[in-house]
């Protein structure tokens, strides 16, 4: 009986460590991707994360899907990936939307600009343990074990989205 | 209850708080009269040396929190102000900074020290489990002090250290965000590491004071490494260790105050004096130099292991990493029942001895290692050097004394030192 009691004392203790009403509430960010060309990455801020948005060329998108899924460690195919890219049933594959935070350790890699290394693959580079990921942002290479995460996304009209 | 006879003091007014409250006698008891065997050398200086270090870590933290803001808008600065404006706050800081490093090199060569003359072995198993539990505390209060400056290495040492967590099979993404208390590293973070970092000084301080409990039980070992068996093998503790402590902490203080004065940012990264930045991570992270060996045994396992045949991942290079490298640590715990020599001096162990040497050697590879980005060689020597470490405990102890003849102990501790003389 006192065991109970003393775990359901620690229960609040312990939940009050989780995310508080405020954090929660700040899940969702807006973005406009009308400045954003053919080629172009930005990164923008989504619960304390960046989040990499890229507007890829037809060659990355070819390449991505050129993949056979048995190369890839953590298989999903890039329609997959860009599913929740789409306005008005029209599909936008050229919009990848992911996290920017490497599942390995949680650095963030590099790529989001034309001057970074983007690894063997078209794609990003982790520096801190060599992670080395697609043009679709799945893993190809080193120790991070799963692809970039893809954020809950969805276009609002056909040049912004809402993240979250 | 029968009531021992007191000796009483001189002093009266010691006198007579003693008589209700018998504290003087259990401190003339446990460090006056304290029989100690007489053949210590200067590696047991390091017991005391650590004591002492941890009391500085948690006078001079106890200043520094007056003035340090656990705020990811002030907290960088807060320090900086510590350091600019603050009335001896340069001194307080890197007192405290340094003296964590310190407080390791005592730690492990304490720890070295009890692993070549056998200290963990029977009566001392708990004594060697406290120890253990000791090491892992100051290893938790370590690392989140490191992130309260909330510079760069600070901020990207805790995203990768609490990101360790995400390995943890079904429920370890849950566990990161509870131990964030967000989606990131963030203010909550940082908030919970300040009031943990003042806290566990304090729970290091309760698990010292069984650990010396336990060692009054049994005694101290010796570099002979065999028991007490007359009033012949020991001496009083006071004045005769008092004495070896005070001087070898002397020494151990000239050292400390040289790093403290003319090199106290040597052993920190300068990637620290940049504000926190959670949109770029530095080139190379690496942790202090204390962690290194085991940040180097986690990056050195780089395979997944899979279900044979198919593609499903049993243990992923990441789990497989953090499972070595927290193995590390908790396989000491179970070192008294792995080494089953009933002799505890590697004095008398010479195929032990070479295995010992060949440790010591195996850690100092992985500290380098740690310190390199992970490619070439480093990683090759990192992956031997962490077989090695794991086969020492797990192979080589228990089986050597299959093989091991070891050499004649001596009858008593007075007739070796007798002997020498």
């Amino acid at each position: 009986m006192g065991a109970v009691g003393a775990c359901t004392a620690a229960w609040p203790l312990i939940q009050s460590m989780n995310p508080a009403a405020d954090v929660l509430a700040l899940s969702t960010t807006d973005v406009d991707l009308a400045p954003v060309k053919e080629g172009q990455s930005i990164t923008v801020v989504w619960r304390g994360k960046p989040v990499f948005i890229r507007r890829r060329t037809q060659k990355e998108i070819e390449e991505a899907r050129a993949v056979p899924m048995n190369d890839l460690k953590d298989p999903q195919s890039d329609q997959d990936r860009v599913k929740q890219s789409a306005f008005g049933g029209k599909d936008m594959p050229e919009w990848l939307v992911m996290v920017g935070v490497c599942t390995h350790l949680g650095c963030i890699p590099l790529g989001q600009k034309p001057t970074d290394p983007h690894g063997e693959f078209d794609g990003w580079f982790c520096p801190c343990h060599g992670s080395q990921y697609d043009s679709s942002g799945r893993i190809r290479k080193g120790p991070a074990p799963k692809n970039l995460e893809i954020p809950p996304y969805a276009f609002s009209d056909a040049t912004h989205i809402k993240i979250g | 209850m029968t009531k021992e006879k007191r000796v009483g003091f001189k002093n009266p007014v010691i006198d007579w708080v003693d008589e209700r409250l018998p504290i003087f006698t259990m401190l003339h008891k446990e460090y006056a009269a304290f029989p100690t065997p007489r053949n210590f050398n200067y590696f047991w200086n390091f017991g005391a040396i650590a004591m002492f270090m941890l009391m500085t870590m948690i006078a001079t933290g106890i200043f520094l929190a007056m003035y340090y803001t656990p705020s990811t808008d002030h907290a960088f600065n807060s320090v900086e102000r510590i350091m600019r404006d603050v009335n001896w706050g340069w001194l307080i800081r890197y007192t405290h900074m340094n003296g964590a490093s310190l407080f390791f090199v005592a730690v492990y060569i304490h720890i070295f020290r009890g692993l070549y003359y056998g200290s963990y072995k029977y009566p001392r198993e708990l004594l060697w489990i406290l120890g253990v539990v000791i090491l892992l505390l100051m290893m938790a209060t370590a690392f989140m002090g490191y992130v309260l400056p909330w510079g760069q290495m600070s901020f990207w040492g805790a995203t990768v250290i609490t990101n360790l967590f995400s390995a943890i099979p079904l429920v370890g993404d849950k566990i990161v965000t509870w131990l964030w208390g967000g989606f990131a590293v963030d203010n909550p973070t940082l908030n919970r590491f300040f009031s943990l970092h003042y806290l566990l000084p304090f729970v290091i301080l309760g698990v010292v004071f069984l650990h010396v409990a336990a060692l009054h039980v049994s005694g101290s070992n010796n570099p002979l490494g065999i028991d007490v068996k007359t009033p012949k093998d020991t001496v009083p503790f006071h004045p005769y260790y008092t004495a070896k402590d005070t001087f070898g902490l002397s020494i151990f203080l000239i050292i400390y105050a040289l790093i403290v004065f003319y090199a106290p940012t040597y052993l920190g990264d300068p990637d620290n004096y940049i504000p926190a930045n959670p949109m770029v991570t530095p080139v190379h992270i690496v942790p202090e130099w204390y962690f290194l060996p085991f940040y180097a045994i986690l990056r050195s396992f780089v395979w997944d292991i899979h279900i044979p045949f198919t593609h499903i991942v049993l243990i992923s290079s990441k789990l497989g990493g953090v499972i070595l490298m927290f193995g590390a640590v908790l396989l000491m715990l179970f070192l008294p029942w792995l080494d089953r020599s009933p002799v505890r001096s590697a004095v008398f162990r010479p195929l032990f001895r070479i295995a010992f040497w060949i440790f010591v050697a195996a850690c100092i590879a992985l500290e380098w290692v740690g310190s390199k980005p992970p490619e070439g060689l480093p990683v090759l020597v990192g992956q031997i050097s962490t077989a090695y470490y794991f086969a020492f405990f797990l192979v080589i102890l228990p089986l050597l004394p299959k093989y091991e003849k070891t050499l004649p102990l001596p009858k008593s501790i007075s007739e070796a030192v007798l002997k020498k003389g």
